[in-house]
C-alpha cells in the first residue's frame, strides 16, 4: 500500500525523524495560512499523488511571498500532474504539501528495502541523492552503498557507521546522521514497511540532517497488523474499479486494452494476458480470482469486467483445482442472467469437475463460444474483437 | 525415482482440523499419500477421519515417525508453524499458505539458516510425485506418473496448464514442484534443477517463471554451467505493466529488473529452450525430450 509524502512525513515525525516543518494543504486558503504560520520565505509548495517525478511535471513550485504561495497553490491543485510514474493520462492533485525552504549544503539518497535474494534488510545510501537512483545503479553503481542487516539481529551500530563514512558526511553531521538512521530502521521493522526512501536526504549549510522527501510502501500482507495504517489509504488515487473489486477480495488490475480476462491462479492469469496478446489483441485487465472462488466472486467479477466500456470481448481460462469448474460455471451463469451479455464471451474450461461444468453453460441457453484449449481460446477472442 | 518426496514420505498436516487443512489432507489420502499425523494446538487426542491430531509438531513427531509437514495455517500464523516444524527436526516442510508477511518469511529463513530442514513455499501448490505422493493442492488426475521429465514451478494453476499439456502428450512426470509466488521463499530454482539434475529417472525439466526478482537469471547461469539434461522454459508477464504487483506479492517488475524480456533473453543465453506462447508448450516439449 501507497502513502502520501505528508503522511510518510506524520510518521517520521513520530519517530523522532527530522522533516522541514510545514502542513497539508487542500485549497488555496488553507496553503496561505500554512505559510503564514511558518513565517519565512521561501516555502515550498509540493503536490501530494501517488507518484514520483513530480518536479519535473511542475508539481513542486518555490513561493517567495504569501502572494505566490496562493496562486502557485491555487495552480498545482487541481492540475493534472503528469510524471513518469503516471503514465500519459496523470493524476488530478488534490492536496498540497507547504513546507518552509531549507539551506541546503549537500543532497543524499537513503533507502531501505527487503532484499529478497538473500532475505536481509537492505540499507541502500548515495552522495548522489535527489537524481534517479536506477539510473545511478544503472551507469555507476559503485556510488551506491549497501548494508545488509540479519531481520533477527537488527541494526547495529557499525551498520551504521559503513553508511555514514560511505557518504562522507561531515563530521558534525555523523552523530545526527546515525540517530536518524537508526529510527528509521525501527520504523521500517515495526510498521512492515515494503520501501523507505528518502531523496534526497539533505544536509544543511548548518550541518543538520533533514528528510526533505518521504516516501513509504506498505507491505499488504501485514496490514492486518497495522490498523492505523489502513486510515492513510486514499481512493482518489486508485482505479474506481479496482476499488470495487477489492471489496469482493479480487484481484483486479485495469489495463488499456479491449480483452476482458477472468482467470484463476496470478500465474496463469498472466500467461493468459500474454496469449491474447500474441493472438494479436491487448488485455483490458488482469483479474485473477484466485483458488477458492465463490460463485458470488466469480459473477462480481464479471460484472466488473464487463464495466470496462473499453471491453470488446472477454475472455474466461480456468483451470480447475480447488475452484471446480461447475462453481465457475455456474457463476458466469448467474451473472450473464442478471447483467446481460453485451460482448463475446468465450470460456475455457479444464480440470475439476470440468464436465459438470460444460454441461451447466451449454444448458444455460446463453451464448457462450467454448474453446478447445488455450490457443484456441486466445484466438476466438482476438478474432471476434478484429471484427467489431 | 524422483526428488525430494516418494511413497516413503510420512506426511503431517499441520492446521488438520480447518476446513482447507481436513480437505486437502483427505484428497492426499485418497491420492495414496501416507498421512500419519496432524497437528492443531489444543486438539490434541483428536481423530480427523483415521488420522491422529497433536498438540505439538514435536509430539506428532515423536510418536508417528513424520518426516514431512505440509501446512495449511492461516497467514498470521504460518511463520510460528514453519519455526515449530524447523524446531522439531521435520525434514521437508510445505507451507502451502498464501498471504504471510514478508518480514516475518525474512525472519523465517534466516531462522532456518544451517538447520537440516528444507523449505518449500510459502504461497505454492505442494509438490507431487506422480502415482505416489501429493503433498498439496493440485489436481492428482492431470499427472502421469513414471517420469521421465521434472517440473519446477513459481505458480499454482500456470503448473496445473504445463503439466497438462505434457500429459496429452503422453510425456509423464518425475516429481513437479511449485517453489510459490512470494518473493522470500524455501527452496528455489536452483535446488530443484540440482536435484533432477541428479536424479537418474529424470531425463529434461520444464521451469515455469514469472516476472519479478532475479531467481530465473541466476537459474540460466546454473544451468549453462551444471545442467546436462534438456531444459524447456516458459514466462509468465510479458504484458505485465511495471511497478503493479501482479497477484503475488512476488510478481512485481521494479524499475528495470524483474522484466519478462530479461528473463527470457537470459534463459535462452543459457541454452533453455524457452517456449514464448503457452499454448504450444507441449508440442516443443514433445520436440525436445
Amino acid at each position: 500500500m501507497k502513502i502520501h509524502e505528508y503522511q510518510a512525513k506524520g510518521l517520521f515525525k513520530t519517530y523522532k525523524i527530522p522533516i522541514p516543518d510545514g502542513t497539508v494543504a487542500f485549497n488555496p486558503e488553507e496553503a496561505r495560512q500554512s505559510a503564514e504560520k511558518l513565517g519565512r520565505f521561501p516555502v515550498v509548495i509540493k503536490a501530494q499523488i501517488h507518484a514520483g517525478g513530480r518536479g519535473k511535471g511542475g508539481g513542486v513550485k518555490l513561493a517567495g511571498s504569501i502572494e505566490d504561495v496562493s496562486n502557485i497553490a491555487g495552480d498545482i491543485i487541481g492540475m493534472n500532474l503528469v510524471t513518469h510514474q503516471t503514465g500519459p493520462e496523470g493524476r488530478i492533485v488534490r492536496k498540497v504539501l507547504v513546507e518552509q525552504g531549507l539551506n541546503i549544503a549537500k543532497e543524499l539518497y537513503l533507502s531501505i528495502i527487503p532484499d529478497r535474494a538473500t532475505a536481509k534488510v537492505v540499507i541502500m545510501v548515495s552522495e548522489a541523492g535527489g537524481m534517479d537512483i536506477e539510473a545511478v545503479a544503472a551507469e555507476t553503481p559503485e556510488k551506491i552503498i549497501k548494508v545488509y542487516i540479519d531481520p533477527l539481529v537488527g541494526i547495529q551500530p557499525y551498520h551504521c557507521r559503513q553508511a555514514a563514512f560511505g557518504l562522507k558526511l561531515p563530521s558534525a553531521a555523523m552523530k545526527p546522521f546515525v540517530s536518524m538512521l537508526a529510527k528509521l530502521y525501527r520504523l521500517f521493522m515495526e510498521y512492515d514497511c515494503s520501501l523507505v526512501e528518502i531523496n534526497p536526504l539533505v544536509i544543511t549549510a548548518e550541518q543538520t540532517v533533514i528528510a526533505l522527501d518521504a516516501k513509504i510502501d506498505f507491505d499488504d500482507n501485514a496490514l492486518y497488523r497495522h490498523k492505523d495504517i489502513l486510515e492513510y489509504r486514499d481512493m482518489d488515487e486508485e482505479d474506481p474499479l479496482e476499488v470495487e473489486a477489492s471489496k469482493f477480495n479480487l484481484n483486479y488490475i485495469k489495463l488499456d486494452g479491449n480483452v476482458g480476462n477472468m482467470v484463476n491462479g496470478a500465474g496463469l492469469a498472466m500467461a493468459t494476458m500474454d496469449i491474447i496478446k500474441l493472438a494479436g489483441a491487448d488485455p483490458a485487465n488482469f483479474l485473477d480470482v484466485g483458488g477458492g472462488a465463490s460463485a458470488e466472486m466469480v459473477e462480481n467479477g464479471f460484472r466488473i469486467m464487463l464495466s470496462d466500456e473499453n471491453v470488446k470481448g472477454i475472455l474466461i481460462n480456468i483451470f480447475g483445482g480447488i475452484l471446480r469448474c461447475d462453481v465457475l460455471a455456474k457463476g458466469v451463469v448467474s451473472a450473464a442472467e442478471k447483467t446481460g451479455i453485451s460482448v463475446p464471451v468465450v470460456v475455457r474450461m479444464e480440470g475439476t469437475n470440468v464436465e459438470e461444468g460444460r454441461k451447466i453453460l451449454a444448458d444455460s441457453g446463453l451464448n457462450l463460444i467454448t474453446a478447445a484449449d488455450m490457443k484456441d481460446a486466445a484466438q476466438k477472442v482476438a478474432q471476434f474483437v478484429a471484427d467489431k | 525415482m524422483s526428488i525430494f518426496v516418494d511413497k516413503n514420505t510420512r506426511l503431517l498436516v499441520q492446521g488438520i482440523t480447518g476446513k482447507e487443512g481436513q480437505f486437502h489432507a483427505r484428497q492426499c489420502i485418497d491420492y495414496g499419500t501416507n498421512v500419519v499425523a496432524g497437528v492443531t494446538p489444543g486438539k490434541g487426542g483428536q481423530k480427523m477421519d483415521d488420522v491422529p491430531v497433536f498438540n505439538t509438531v514435536k509430539e506428532a513427531v515423536e510418536q508417528t515417525g513424520a518426516n514431512c509437514s505440509m501446512i495449511f495455517v492461516p497467514p498470521a500464523f504460518a511463520a510460528d508453524a514453519i519455526m515449530e516444524a524447523t524446531d522439531a527436526g521435520v525434514d521437508l516442510i510445505i507451507a502451502i499458505t498464501e498471504g504471510i508477511p514478508v518480514m516475518d518469511m525474512m525472519k523465517v529463513k534466516n531462522y532456518m539458516e544451517g538447520s537440516a530442514s528444507r523449505l518449500i513455499g510459502p504461497n505454492c501448490p505442494g509438490i507431487i510425485t506422480p502415482g505416489q505422493c501429493k503433498i498439496g493442492i493440485m489436481p492428482g488426475p492431470i499427472h502421469k506418473p513414471g517420469g521421465p521429465i521434472g517440473v519446477v514451478s513459481r505458480s499454482g494453476t500456470l503448473t496445473y496448464e504445463v503439466v497438462h499439456q505434457l500429459t496429452l502428450q503422453g510425456i509423464g512426470q518425475t516429481t513437479c514442484i511449485g517453489i510459490g509466488g512470494d518473493p522470500v521463499n524455501g527452496t528455489n530454482f536452483i535446488d530443484c534443477l540440482d536435484a533432477f539434475e541428479k536424479d537418474p529417472e529424470t531425463t529434461g525439466i520444464v521451469m515455469v517463471g514469472e516476472i519479478g526478482g532475479t531467481a530465473e537469471e541466476e537459474a540460466s547461469e546454473f544451468i549453462t554451467q551444471h545442467v546436462t539434461k534438456p531444459v524447456v522454459g516458459f514466462i509468465a508477464g510479458l504484458t505485465a505493466p511495471p511497478g503493479r504487483r501482479m497477484g503475488h506479492a512476488g510478481a512485481i517488475i521494479s524499475g528495470s529488473s524483474g522484466t519478462a524480456q530479461g528473463k527470457v533473453a537470459a534463459m535462452k543465453e543459457g541454452g533453455i529452450h524457452v517456449c514464448e506462447n503457452l499454448g504450444t508448450l507441449g508440442e516443443l516439449c514433445a520436440e525436445v525430450f
